[in-house]
């Protein structure tokens, strides 16, 4: 369980708060996805979740970021690591830049947390086999395409074996197999227990794999819900967040007033959440 | 006219990753060509052939006519602008302006013919307001907007851009929609990759389809999206757009957008 108490957040030498009173609690297996306009604060929020703001970013934090019901201020950042994994939206971000190899590159945080050398190897090769990159293990990150760079990325961060996890945007730059393969992980640590906050602007990701939805606006919440009734509502354009493919394609078919019996059965496979 | 043409091009990378494999294309002045495939397919390694960043380790391409082989990368930069995927590996300028007249002043443009073509830029993009802001204070839907930015201001005849819509939200991807087809209709041509199938069906002319680097489709959305390619699209892990999918369902024929499934389903007897 990871819970957000009433966060404000501001950034070093900011006018304006970054985020404001947002509070928010993922409860165990839950994946949650965080939508919200440019700059609403959403990777904001990932860091304040995963403890990286302020510790690693400077800014003023009000509020309390708690971990299992433990308040985490005053924890030291090696002790949060395999408690909340973050992942960035940039690859460039996220890998280490230090290792050779993709497989080096994965098992650098084990490595670097002290667990044993066979259980590193096993994370390992779970890690890469979990997003189907074991061909790439002895390929050069830095020589990776930017999809496979943020694989690799995503297979460090599932090496580490966090209880919770927090995701920027984890498949930007991925293909709809890659973008496939990161939710099944994701569905696998959810299904083991673990919370899991994903900031996206792929809404049909999100209809996919979350099962509540909070929206920011100007860094506060401004909509939170069931997924698919958030995902339908024609406000949430007003809100800057793209609709679905299927939420956007009902909306015009009933803007556009076409009745017919074709239209009944698009209606319906619309209905029946047709991919 | 032909702007760009690429022949029988191969780029091995050391260590031996063939990461484009016999690639021949032809491409016209305005014309919006999207290029999409697999993580790792060679979509951006063959653009970067296009500005000189690469060069061919077999095979060869021709600007406006002229082989790239025997251009400097400053003449080629001057005819080929490239966004990249991640803006950070673009951006180094203090200010959003600096980071937009950086591309024209050296160029040789100044004076009023400058600040024209910076406005310009920024505005097409939506940064005007921002003109003065440092850019590390942008998000990064933003930062990869300025970036956009950059190389629209450089008025090459042909822009390449490299997965413009992640990260952007709703009003960034109509904007970015938005820059495509005003610098298409200026008669620039603009190639872009994406993994957005529905922004690739909505924006672009013709779609060209990389797998293990080699061209495996190349047509216009309504074919490369239509039923007949649908399984040559599975062996390159590409999935068509939810509207192709239900066009094909109901009998409506090759609807790859919105549009066309909603204007095929009127014609159909709806209204």
């Amino acid at each position: 369980m990871l819970t957000l108490d009433r966060i404000s957040y501001r950034y070093a030498g900011a006018r304006v708060a970054a985020l404001l009173d947002v509070s928010l609690t993922l409860g165990p297996g839950e994946v949650v996805g965080l939508l919200g306009a440019s700059e609403s604060g959403k990777t904001t929020l990932c860091l304040v979740a995963a403890g990286l703001a302020p510790r690693t970013v400077g800014g003023t934090l009000r509020g309390r970021l708690l971990l299992e019901g433990e308040d985490t201020a005053g924890l030291p950042i090696h002790s949060l690591v395999d408690r909340v994994g973050m992942a960035f939206s940039s690859p460039a971000t996220q890998l280490t830049g230090v290792a050779y190899t993709v497989y080096e590159e994965v098992a650098f945080g084990p490595m670097n947390l002290g667990v044993p050398r066979s259980e590193v190897i096993a994370r390992t090769g779970a890690a890469l086999e979990a997003l189907r990159i074991e061909a790439l293990a002895e390929r050069d990150p830095a020589r990776l395409s930017g999809g496979q760079q943020q694989l690799v990325g995503i297979a460090g961060l599932l090496a580490l074996g966090p209880a919770h996890l927090v995701l920027d945007e984890p498949t930007a730059q991925l293909d709809p197999t890659g973008t496939r393969m990161v939710a099944d992980a994701l569905e696998r640590l959810a299904a083991n227990g673990a919370s899991i906050l994903i900031a996206e602007q792929k809404t049909d990701l999100v209809a996919e794999l979350c099962s509540r939805v909070v929206v920011l606006g100007g860094g506060r919440l401004v909509r939170q819900g069931a997924t698919a009734e958030v995902l339908d509502d024609p406000a949430l354009a007003a809100l800057g967040v793209a609709p679905p493919a299927r939420s956007r394609l009902g909306q015009a078919l009933a803007t556009r007033g076409i009745s017919s019996n074709l239209a009944e059965r698009l209606r319906s496979a619309l209905a029946t959440g047709a991919r | 006219m032909t702007v760009l043409r690429v022949e029988d091009l191969v780029h091995i990378y050391r260590g031996g990753v063939r990461a484009v494999d016999g690639v021949s294309l032809t491409i016209e002045r305005g014309e919006r060509v999207a290029l999409v495939g697999q993580n790792g397919s060679g979509k951006t390694t063959l653009v970067r052939h296009l500005n000189g960043l690469l060069r061919p380790t077999a095979g060869r391409v021709w600007l406006d006519g002229q082989e790239a082989a025997g251009l400097s990368v400053a003449r080629l930069s001057a005819m080929v602008g490239l966004a990249f995927q991640d803006p950070d590996q673009q951006i180094f300028a203090g200010t959003v302006r600096a980071e937009v007249e950086f591309g024209p002043r050296n160029l040789g443009l100044r004076n009023i013919e400058l600040n024209e073509t910076v406005a310009e830029a920024l505005d097409a993009v939506g940064l005007a307001d921002a003109a003065k802001a440092n850019p590390y204070d942008l998000g990064s839907a933003r930062r990869k907007l300025l970036a956009l930015a950059s190389v629209l201001a450089m008025r090459t005849p042909v822009l390449v851009l490299d997965e413009p819509t992640t990260g952007q939200d709703l009003a960034g991807v109509t904007t970015v929609r938005r820059v495509v087809t005003e610098a298409a209709a200026e008669g620039r041509t603009v190639i872009a990759i994406s993994h957005d199938m529905e922004f690739v069906a909505d924006t672009f002319e013709r779609v060209i389809v990389m797998r293990a680097g080699r061209v495996v489709l190349d047509g216009t959305p309504a074919s490369v999206f239509g039923h007949a390619s649908w399984e040559e699209l599975q062996s390159s892990y590409l999935d068509p757009p939810l509207a192709a999918k239900l066009g094909a369902q109901l009998g409506l024929g090759d609807t790859p957008t919105d549009d066309a499934l909603l204007t095929a389903l009127a014609g159909a007897g709806g209204a």
